[in-house]
């Protein structure tokens, strides 16, 4: 069953692997993707960043791929945490967890999952500079490629 | 309808959501571009290139012939920047 969640608070890996291992169902192996604030250098060094999002739709769009993730991968269950608001260098955004009978089901689900989010659920990123400047971060297309890389790859039995 | 804006579109526009009634030859979401553009510099700021503008109506992803209707909530924003 999925479970997502969108909101300020901060993410505790260890409380969330803990909710998903006790979901029902022989669990083989849990893997995550955990992401962070990146500081960066020179001219695009940043203290914080602040993400902004379309709350009437997150949830929701999160909802629909994480259900088709646990379809397609055949997963005892996943855990999609992703947080809004005013985030520091060095603070985690979101998590992606993935519980399967196998590693192989449960790696690539989460590396779908993550490449999806990057291009199919409504966030936007701020970064705020050193200089004091803030600057919304652009899209990129290597992005889009590597979310369309899972329309083509086939599931594993 | 209600429009809501997010991310630089929020800011060039100024507001986050506003009540709006277009004419009813607004029929699509191009229409609805090429109607706001009528009502301000931030509003041509916002929607001057298409390209870089994304739209969802009833929070689903939409596209440029997308029918709009009295009712609707339609959001504008740039391409997403997830994850």
């Amino acid at each position: 069953m999925a479970f997502i969640r969108v909101g300020p608070d901060d993410i505790d890996m260890a409380t969330e692997i803990a909710c998903l291992q006790s979901e029902p169902g022989e669990i083989g192996g849990i893997a995550s993707f955990l992401g962070v604030v990146r500081g960066g250098e020179g001219h695009s060094a940043i203290t914080a960043m602040t993400l902004e999002h379309y709350p009437a739709m997150t949830e929701a769009a999160i909802r629909r791929v994480a259900e088709e993730a646990e379809a397609r991968w055949n997963l005892i269950g996943c855990r999609v945490i992703h947080r809004v608001g005013r985030i520091p260098v060095g603070g985690r955004i979101v998590l992606v967890l993935t519980a399967a009978r196998h590693r192989q089901a449960a790696l690539e689900s989460t590396s779908f999952l993550i490449d999806w989010l990057k291009v199919g659920a409504p966030f936007w990123k701020q970064e705020h500079l050193i200089s004091g400047k803030d600057h919304w971060v652009e899209a990129k297309s290597a992005d889009d490629l590597a979310a369309q890389r899972w329309l083509v790859v086939a599931p594993p039995d | 309808m209600k429009l809501l804006y997010f991310a630089w579109l929020r800011e060039r526009i100024g507001l986050g959501e506003e009540e709006v009634t277009p004419p009813s030859s607004v029929v699509t979401v191009a229409d609805l571009i090429a109607w706001l553009r009528l009502r301000g510099p931030g509003y041509v700021e916002a929607l001057a290139e298409t390209a870089r503008v994304r739209c969802a109506v009833n929070q689903d992803f939409a596209k440029l012939d997308t029918i709009v209707r009295p009712g609707d909530e339609i959001a504008f924003f740039p391409p997403i920047t997830g994850g």
